[in-house]
């Protein structure tokens, strides 16, 4: 379910970073709990990011949710096609519902996320808490 | 007490049902220090006949049978019974907002009608549900183009209506909003050459209304350009909304902040009246209220839900587009039915009505001497007369005629004392004008 | 049965009997025909003026394309068949909390209407205008005798413009103290409007959560509150229907450091003639008159939103101010420490009108109203409890909030028990609020409610109880009663179609 060769952050975004641009989403998890997307705000290309930083956000009917960077860097590029599928992201949220692109400013940021072992076991202690 | 369906033996059923008690015992959880011991000093209780005395003996210390050349923004027209008949049917006049679309489906369509008349009357691409009134539709325009462009000033004319911009001011003052107003120009209009480019380059748009507080049309056309060559938007603001029947709607504004009083809304001395913002596809997101949006059920059945809530306070709470919860919402469906009833010929044959009679009324008053027209600029159902005295003065006068004269511009406009601005409807009467006329004509004879 | 879309059928071809057309009624611009019109408007008795001429090409426009073309029977036959679509209070209970949906009375209505009111105009001269004036004034003696507080306007148009224009005041006050301040305090509690409000009075929100008994933690609000905090924005009793117990020491710390307390009236329905928030210490608070004092909803507004305020906040007050000088009723000329104007003119006069008539009716017996709506409150309560998880075991004012905790096990949640209640014949409560209850059921019915209605409510709620257990899809399925079934609000909001085109 979640690639092994992405990262993960406790705020559930996922990122893939290959050759210095780490390709972020948010995961399976996330799009789970949000429900049906209608719409998705991201900001332009050009714009920097930074680590915890709210960057954009995922909408619902009922519900907003904030994204936020797990690195600091440039975007180079971002996901337009969502802005009239923004369905992509309930259906294929770690692959072509990806949100933005970014150069990373350093790469050993990513060393500090979790692997896709620790995030499932992070979910699921989580679902088991919500369900008290 | 008649709107309390509880006999005595009912309250004790239910009270021993609860346990409680006793009646106080279920408010233990306020301080007994702060529970009142005696039943408040309240005029009443009156019965639904002394209700209606109290009304009428108000109603009657209230300017009755006067003729009324009053606009200023607020608009005396005809009112059919047949809007008042539907609008106080109880499923629609005891109503909650439509969250729950299943069962306010009257509601939800009646609202989508609304939108897509305010489209119509304005060439814009959506409206909301409603605004209060066309002073907080304004000032949510200018909200809405400091979001949209990031920029935070604004050119106002001042030839917007004062209260409506006293209003954007109250708001402005704390978020840092800068505004500056411009000055008209001897046709009445927005004087154009007051804005610079270096003004309009960190501007979110120039505001001007149209039909202005004076009653004269703007150049739209031309302040669209200029606003979107600099990357500013232009709001188009209007007030008496029946001008739309025939004359042009702003369609280079990027955002039209209307007032919808006009449009089967009793005066009521100052509300509920209902405003209204309208915009461009692309703004939607923007806009602040209630939207109303077309779907279907799982069987393919058309139905109307509120949509693009998001934007809203109580799902977005401090970053909402606007803290408005409830609005206007009867006054939208009075105002839908209104238009219905008047139809694409009854409002251009109001409007036509309007402007015959405004004409007509500013000729004979003009034939007094001493009055004059005071701006070029072309005028819908408004235009603005000099006097040679105070205008107060006169007023004052023409209430023993039984007349309610024109509104002094001098608290406005210090610039423009002896000078008012005159308002008339389709429901002036040829001879309610010539009555003015003949009063105001008599009064000027009569030294001081 | 399929109910097509609402295009009718042509009935000649299939020689079929149609569903009726008031369960398919379509758009007013359906139809539409060219000429139709519903209104006739008195001759012209002056020269008529040819527009492009008088105004010159460039202003005038054409015919309006799309506008409705009907007579006057289509118009009053379509809006009498909306109306059938609509719940409403004059049909049953709305028990949503927070909302106050009690009974509109309908002499407000007929009083609204009388000529010298509705059409009275705002810029009118004062000596003509002497009956609103006495209106205004008369309403707002009323509203501080049961408010306890001094001083009041009647100017905004709503709640959410209440607090704003108390927001703005506070700001005004502080910054004649020489401090305007950074913050203002809000529980996790409150209604959305409390932050919005917050923003556009250039203040930042600073969420204080509640404790463990559902109210203000008063060893976090010391904490939090700093110099840099302006207010305590509170609902009371607050909108788990439970009244601040520790009112006291809450105003008390709040004005030991400077700050204000604000409260948001929304649920005055549980003090109405009990108890004065000007007593417990609120400096600021509004009142939504449209809830507590019965003007109509009428799908979603007008309101209005009156601010009371103490006397050091007088002279704030938003322009204009309705004064009596011992001889006649006038708007006081001179407010130089004044916020300003929040909207035109003095308020939303007709809605003022009826929240005056209501209170005439009542007298000092206003408290009646709100005995019954807790009694009524409570005893939902009582034969609710069985069923229902109620989150905060605390004494219930006029509201009662419940969870879904135990349907949940079955997989309904609240907002499924509440389309369910729908094919009861009730409106459903509040779902899904105070955020601080996950899955609330939040229960209001109002002092308007009979026990009769009140044990039908009850009898649903627990009949839906005891399906969401035995027949969990019939409940997470329903509505079933309706016209329409629920409706598809993500393709609403993916591709929104906000009016209808040719």
């Amino acid at each position: 379910m979640y690639p092994a060769d992405y990262r993960y952050t406790k705020q559930h975004e996922w990122i893939d970073v290959k050759s210095g641009i780490g390709t972020i989403g948010i995961t399976d998890y996330a799009q789970h709990e949000l429900g049906d997307v209608v719409f998705v705000e991201l900001p332009k290309v050009g714009a920097q990011v930074k680590t915890g930083e709210s960057f954009g956000t995922v909408e619902s009917v009922k519900a907003v949710s904030e994204i936020f960077s797990p690195v600091s860097g440039e975007i180079v590029e971002i996901n337009s096609a969502l802005a009239d599928t923004p369905d992509k992201i309930n259906t294929e949220p770690h692959s072509s519902a990806w949100l933005i692109r970014v150069r990373l400013g350093d790469a050993k940021e990513i060393a500090g996320l979790m692997d896709a072992v620790a995030y499932q076991a992070y979910i699921t202690e989580a679902a088991a808490g919500a369900a008290h | 007490m008649r709107y309390l369906p509880k006999s005595p033996s009912e309250r004790k059923q239910m009270l021993d049902a609860t346990g409680a008690g006793s009646i106080e015992n279920l408010f233990q959880s306020i301080p007994e220090k702060f529970r009142l011991r005696e039943a408040l000093p309240l005029p009443g209780p009156l019965s639904e006949t002394e209700i209606i005395r109290y009304f009428q003996a108000r109603a009657a210390e209230n300017a009755q049978g006067y003729s009324s050349f009053l606009g200023a923004g607020v608009y005396q027209h005809f009112r059919s019974v047949v809007t008042d008949a539907l609008v106080q049917r109880g499923e629609f006049l005891t109503s909650y907002t439509p969250y729950q679309a299943e069962i306010s489906q009257g509601t939800l369509t009646a609202i989508f009608e609304f939108q897509t008349l305010v489209c119509q009357l304005t060439g814009q691409d959506v409206a909301n549900a409603s605004m209060y009134d066309g002073s907080t539709a304004l000032t949510e325009a200018v909200l809405m183009a400091e979001r949209i462009t990031g920029r935070h000033r604004v050119l106002i004319a001042r030839s917007v209506h004062p209260e409506y911009r006293q209003v954007l001011h109250t708001y402005a003052k704390n978020l840092g909003l800068a505004i500056e107003e411009i000055g008209y120009t001897q046709s009445g209009q927005m004087n154009a050459s007051e804005i610079s480019p270096e003004k309009l380059a960190d501007a979110a748009a120039i505001i001007v209304q149209s039909p202005n507080f004076f009653g004269v049309l703007e150049d739209v056309p031309a302040l669209g350009k200029m606003a979107h060559d600099s990357g500013a938007l232009l709001i188009g603001c209007i007030a008496e909304a029946v001008s739309l029947g025939i004359v042009r709607p702003p369609a280079e504004a990027d955002i039209v902040a209307m007032e919808g009083q006009s449009l089967g809304l009793a005066p009521s001395y100052g509300g509920p009246y209902v405003g209204v913002v309208a915009t461009r596809e692309k703004f939607v997101r923007q806009m602040p209220g209630r939207l109303a949006g077309e779907t279907r059920d799982a069987q393919g059945r058309r139905g109307f839900v509120l949509t693009l809530a998001t934007r809203e306070q109580h799902i977005r709470r401090e970053k909402a587009t606007s803290n408005i919860c409830t609005n206007e919402a009867l006054c939208a469906l009075t105002a839908t039915i209104h238009l219905c009833l008047l139809g694409k010929e009854g409002l251009r044959e109001m409007a036509l009505q309007n402007l015959a009679k405004a004409r007509f009324a500013q000729a004979e008053l003009e034939k007094i001497p001493g009055v004059r027209r005071v701006f070029s600029g072309p005028s819908f159902n408004e235009f603005v007369l000099e006097f040679p005295r105070s205008v107060k003065l006169i007023n004052a006068q023409l209430m023993r005629d039984k007349i309610i004269g024109p509104l002094p511009l001098g608290l406005h406009y210090p610039e423009l004392t002896k000078r008012a601005v005159v308002c008339v409807t389709e429901l002036t009467s040829r001879e309610e004008i010539e009555r003015l006329a003949a009063a105001i004509k008599r009064i000027l004879e009569t030294p001081l | 049965m399929s109910l097509k879309t609402t295009e009718s059928e042509t009935p000649a071809a299939s020689g079929e009997a149609r569903e009726h057309v008031s369960l398919n009624e379509g758009l007013i611009f359906e139809k539409s025909s060219p000429g139709k019109r519903g209104v006739e408007l008195p001759p012209l008795d002056v020269p008529a003026v040819d527009p492009a001429a008088a105004l010159g090409k460039a202003f005038a426009r054409d015919a309006i394309e799309g506008f409705p073309e009907v007579s006057e029977i289509e118009t009053i036959r379509h809006f009498t068949r909306l109306s059938g679509w609509n719940y409403a209070i004059d049909l049953g209970m709305y028990p949503l909390g927070s909302c106050t949906m009690k009974y509109n009375p309908r002499v407000n209505e007929h009083v609204a209407r009388l000529d010298g009111l509705a059409n009275a105009h705002p810029e009118q001269h004062a000596d003509l205008a002497q009956g609103c004036l006495r209106i205004l004034h008369d309403l707002e003696k009323c509203l501080l005798s049961i408010t306890g507080m001094d001083a009041a306007t009647l100017q905004p148009a709503a709640g959410a413009q209440g607090e704003l224009a108390g927001l703005l005041m506070i700001r005004a006050y502080l910054e004649s103290q020489g401090n305007a301040r950074k913050k203002v305090l809000i529980p996790d509690s409150a209604h959305g409007t409390n932050p919005a409000s917050v923003i556009i009075a250039g203040y930042e929100v600073q969420n204080i959560k509640s404790n463990e008994r559902g109210q203000i933690d008063t060893d976090h609000l010391r904490e939090f509150c700093t110099g840099d905090v302006a207010a305590l924005m509170l609902t009371n009793p607050n909108t788990l229907g439970v009244f601040e117990e520790r009112i006291e020491e809450i105003a008390a710390i709040l004005h030991e450091r400077g700050a204000l307390l604000y409260m948001d009236g929304a649920n005055m329905n549980a003090l109405a003639g009990v108890v004065r928030p000007g007593d417990f210490g609120v400096d600021v608070m509004h009142l939504n008159l449209h809830k507590t004092f019965s003007t109509p909803h009428g799908g979603g507004g007008p309101g209005s939103g009156p601010v009371l305020v103490k006397k050091f906040l007088e002279p704030f007050l938003p322009i204009p101010v309705v004064r009596h000088d011992g001889k006649r009723y006038g708007y006081d000329p001179k407010r130089p420490q004044s916020i300003g104007r929040v909207r035109a003119y003095c308020g939303n006069f007709g809605v003022l009108l009826r929240a005056l008539a209501y209170t005439l009716a009542y007298g000092p017996g206003i408290r009646q109203a709100t005995e019954d709506a807790v009694l009524n409150a409570n005893y939902i309560r009582k034969h609710l409890e069985e069923y229902f998880d109620l989150p905060y075991e605390l004494p219930s004012l006029h509201e009662v909030v419940f969870s879904d905790a135990r349907q949940r096990a079955h997989g309904v949640n609240t907002m499924d028990i509440a389309k369910r209640l729908i094919d009861y014949g009730f409106h459903p409560y509040t779902t899904a609020f105070p955020l601080i209850v996950p899955g609330a059921l939040m229960v209001e019915p109002t002092e308007s409610e009979s026990k009769e209605e009140c044990d039908r409510f009850i009898e649903a709620m627990q009949a839906i109880a005891r399906e969401a257990e035995a027949n969990p899809e019939l409940v997470k399925t329903a509505p079933h009663a309706t016209r329409v079934g629920r409706l598809d609000e993500v393709t609403a909001a993916r591709k929104p179609i906000l009016r209808w085109k040719p």
